[in-house]
């Protein structure tokens, strides 16, 4: 690699590619400003390369769990590069700081990448151009593009892009500041269905996921973990097991207490529970082996953890005075006591529910002459690594972590435990090996959506106004801190629309560990507080639809820090009703619409349901006919197939989660399997049709804003079509379920 | 000695007969688009077909397709040129793709028996197969899209190939 036009201003640098090519790389630092990591070197990193026959490579550095990340990361150079798509190659790299941030959660792809890697294309277009200007002796400014070729009109010129590669690599590299991005209104691949690059290796079988990697002279793992958290094996029947067909170790391996009692699991995970792991030459020998094994236990402080309590405790404590004040607007108590209002109190309760991807965790470990190469599907592969080197006391130099596809995310695999499992299974035995989880151990061992309680009561007055809310959330932590990803926020909506509001909190222990589920927080708290704005706007006697505009209208001015733009939510939100044709159709007994808005990740999403409910022998029966979607994500939808597909999937999702629950017996997980913790069927899937705003603002993430609202959605529908409120999740619990 | 047909290849095992037949395809004879989701049969990405009809391959022991011909994923055609799979590349089913082979091989299955299903056909022939991104209606449309093109006949081998290994 040859060193050119290196500038302080520029976090672009470009280098000659073997064969003639041209490469153009990024500066991590510049990007480094909207990542979480820090302390990453400043070492070019080549992002784009031109080879002489003119395919582009781009790397797309996300982890890839079904977001279409590989094909947007690469749409936002290959538009401003102008290149036909067919002349793309996507490639996908290795965990490594040199990139950049690596990270899939958050709905963080498409704010994190949108300026750098559009700039990106842009540069190197920038110099290819440049590189004709003087092998023609024009101006550059007489020069333009058309895909994957530079023109002179005026003298009838033309250089592909392979052709002019070379030389283009000894061009000044712009400064981005001054580079002029296209306008939108040029775009011919963002906005536009691009078929995921690895769609025909999906279709023909091709070993694409974690859980197909073979490395040779693999062994295949088990990992039989404490069922109570913290638990710790006293003794096991390793011999027994060892003399088992297939078998070539059978060991304890020692837990790691964690940092403190909650940790922030993402980047504190201790690593290890403790446990028995089985190697065999086959994963059917290491699980067969698995049935025979017996482990008596010490199962430690939560061993007598179990819902109904943890249900009981929680009724107690909200009655009680509460543990802290989040957020005190006004003086609630004082707009209850008003006699001009109507006062309406509700609890709400929610289970911890499980990320259940379809592919079960696994990884890929090889540790040989002090090295460590790790295969793993994770969301946080850089994270995973820094972890992976705590856990096995080595250097992050040593470890290597290739990307691999991981079969859903959900938030799963923002969690690395099973990459320090594999790791120190393969060094124990001194081979590489597979482990890969069973689907018990999977929905057993999670870093669960957390569950909780709220207790809400709020005021209405005469004309329809909400003046007074307030929440007492009981959830599990323990002091001032919460659970991960099982917090409130004194920031969120309907707080600033309300002039008296108050956030309480009150939390209690808890054992098993917690994390973001899809959507975190939101995927559930949408569905509590659009509930209630309903039971509020039936007390008002106001369409909820009109109920909602006016809320949201009274709401603080847009730009205010940290709130949501109303008049952005309130675009979405008529807008659903527009296309749904909400107000406008009298449905018979037992069928209606009902509404739900939310914002998260940037996002603003209204969703309108369209349910029938039939009641046989004590069943009540969904049927959701169907589902209209409106969503703001800025001023693009980068692959209009590939979104309007995960926003219909995350309709499905949040369907499901309407019937899921994890509960604890004993310290442990009871539920261990999809009949215990159900998905959505196709047959219960209804039309969702999705609609757009374009707005004038920078485009944002959609892999989560388009979940929460549907659960309030079909609730309030519910409650119009039945009169039933559902205050409970899941709502099997109310004897609802889905046609 | 389990003697079966694996793709139109006769094969040999003699080890374990209660090994499930995902694990034989799967780590024994290197064939890894059938996939692990629940090992009980509730998931339906293990589908492969056993004589043709669609069996679920984590609860089936190998034993069970002794002397009988297994068709997987890899097996339906040599370069994804079946149209159930040229439907689904067209309109982009998949997220994840993890369910996506047991999907294929449920709607080659249905598509064999009932080359012009209807919606509720779908819905009942694919209600095993589970979907955790929810790409179900990008599935059923597919399936309706591999009809049309079976029926309009735009690859002359579709006729056949859609049948699966039916002997």
């Amino acid at each position: 690699m040859t060193k050119t036009n290196l500038t302080r201003r520029s976090f672009l640098r470009a280098s000659a590619l073997a064969g003639g090519g041209f490469m153009l790389g990024l500066y991590p630092k510049a990007v480094e400003i909207l990542a979480q990591r820090q302390q990453v070197p400043l070492t070019p990193t080549d992002f784009v390369s031109i080879a002489a026959n003119g395919t582009v490579s781009i790397v797309s550095r996300n982890p890839e769990t079904g977001q279409h990340s590989l094909n947007m990361l690469a749409m936002l150079v290959a538009d401003e590069l102008d290149v036909d798509w067919k002349n793309v190659k996507i490639i996908r790299p290795d965990a490594d700081t040199k990139y950049g941030p690596q990270f899939t959660g958050g709905s963080t792809a498409t704010p994190t990448n949108w300026e750098p890697m559009r700039q990106m294309g842009a540069a190197s277009r920038h110099m290819l151009i440049a590189a004709a200007a003087q092998t023609w002796g024009v101006a550059a400014s007489e020069c333009s593009t058309t895909p994957g070729r530079v023109l002179h009109t005026a003298s009838k010129r033309s250089a592909t892009y392979g052709e002019l590669a070379a030389k283009a690599v000894a061009m000044p590299v712009p400064d981005v500041k001054t580079l002029k991005l296209k306008d939108p209104k040029d775009y011919k691949i963002i906005g536009t269905t691009t078929h995921d690059v690895e769609n025909k290796d999906i279709v023909t079988g091709k070993p694409l996921f974690g859980i197909d990697v073979t490395v040779p002279g693999m062994l295949y793992a088990v990992f039989h973990k404490t069922p109570v958290p913290g638990g710790k094996v006293v003794s096991a029947n390793l011999d027994a097991i060892k003399a088992m067909k297939g078998v070539k170790a059978a060991f304890v391996v020692e837990g790691r207490p964690r940092p403190s009692s909650f940790p922030n699991f993402l980047n504190d995970d201790p690593g290890l529970e403790s446990g028995v792991a089985i190697v065999a030459t086959s994963w059917w020998g290491a699980k067969s082996a698995r049935e025979k094994l017996e482990v008596k236990w010490d199962e430690g402080k939560w061993a007598t953890a179990n819902s109904v309590d943890i249900a009981k405790k929680a009724d107690e404590l909200s009655k009680q005075p509460a543990g802290r004040t989040l957020r005190k607007d006004g003086d609630v108590e004082a707009a209850f006591k008003r006699s001009d209002v109507k006062v309406v109190e509700s609890a709400y309760v929610f289970p911890f529910i499980s990320h259940a991807p379809l592919e079960p965790m696994n990884c890929t470990a090889h540790f040989k002459d002090g090295k460590l190469e790790i295969w793993s599907t994770s969301q946080t592969p850089q994270i995973g690594k820094t972890i992976v080197s705590r856990v096995m006391g080595m250097p992050e130099k040593d470890i290597t972590v290739h990307m691999i596809r991981g079969g859903g995310g959900f938030g799963r695999r923002l969690y690395n435990e099973y990459m320090c499992e594999a790791a120190v299974i393969s060094k124990t035995v001194g081979a590489p090996v597979k482990l890969l989880w069973t689907r018990e151990d999977d929905m057993q061992h999670d870093y669960y959506r957390s569950g909780g309680f709220q207790y809400l009561k709020a005021a209405v007055d005469s004309a329809g106004k909400v003046v007074g809310w307030h929440n007492h959330f009981v959830g599990y932590g323990e002091g001032q801190t919460f659970t991960h990803a099982g917090e409130v926020n004194g920031n969120e909506f309907p707080s600033r629309f309300i002039p008296n509001f108050q956030l309480d909190a009150s939390v209690m222990p808890l054992g098993i560990k917690t994390g973001a589920l899809r959507a975190p927080r939101s995927n559930v708290y949408a569905w509590v507080y659009q509930s209630f704005l309903d039971e509020l706007a039936h007390a008002a006697g106001k369409d909820p639809v009109q109920f909602r505009l006016e809320l949201l209208a009274a709401g603080p001015p847009a730009g205010t820090q940290g709130v949501m733009n109303a008049q952005r939510m309130i675009d979405v939100v008529k807008l659903v009703a527009e296309k749904s044709g909400w107000g406008k159709q009298k449905f018979p007994q037992g069928r209606a619409l009902g509404i739900g808005f939310h914002f998260s990740h940037l996002g603003y999403f209204a969703e309108v349901a369209d349910v029938t409910v039939t009641t046989v022998a004590d069943k009540k029966k969904i049927k959701v006919n169907k589902v209209w979607v409106a969503g703001d994500i800025g001023s693009q939808v980068i692959n209009l197939g590939a979104s309007e597909n995960l926003t219909q999937g995350a309709i499905v999702d949040g369907m499901s989660e309407m019937l899921q629950e994890i509960t604890l017996k004993n310290g442990r997980v009871v539920q261990e399997n999809y009949h215990q913790h159900p998905l959505v069927k196709m047959s219960q899937t209804p039309p969702i049709e999705v609609h757009w705003i374009k707005s004038n603002n920078s485009p944002t993430g959609l892999g989560e804003p388009a979940l929460p609202p549907i659960l309030p959605a079909i609730a309030n529908a519910v409650f119009t079509a039945t009169g039933e409120r559902i205050r409970t999740m899941p709502m099997t619990k109310q004897g609802f379920s889905f046609a | 000695m389990i003697k079966l047909k694996v793709n139109g290849a006769q094969r040999q095992f003699d080890g374990d007969p209660e090994m499930p037949l995902l694990w034989y395809l799967r780590d024994e004879i290197n064939l890894k688009g059938t996939k692990f989701g629940c090992g009980m049969s509730l998931c339906g990405a293990c589908t492969v077909h056993l004589n043709g009809q669609p069996i679920r391959s984590c609860s089936t022991p190998v034993s069970a397709a002794a002397n009988k011909s297994v068709t997987t994923i890899e097996g339906i055609s040599p370069d994804g040129s079946h149209p159930v799979q040229v439907a689904w590349q067209d309109l982009d089913v998949p997220q994840c793709g993890y369910c996506q082979a047991g999907q294929i091989m449920s709607a080659c299955a249905l598509l064999a028996k009932n080359p012009k299903p209807t919606d509720a056909d779908i819905d009942s022939a694919m209600n095993g197969n589970l979907c955790r991104c929810g790409t179900y209606l990008r599935v059923r449309a597919a399936i309706h899209k591999a009809s049309e093109l079976t029926a309009s006949n735009n690859t002359p081998k579709a006729a056949s190939s859609a049948k699966g290994d039916r002997k």
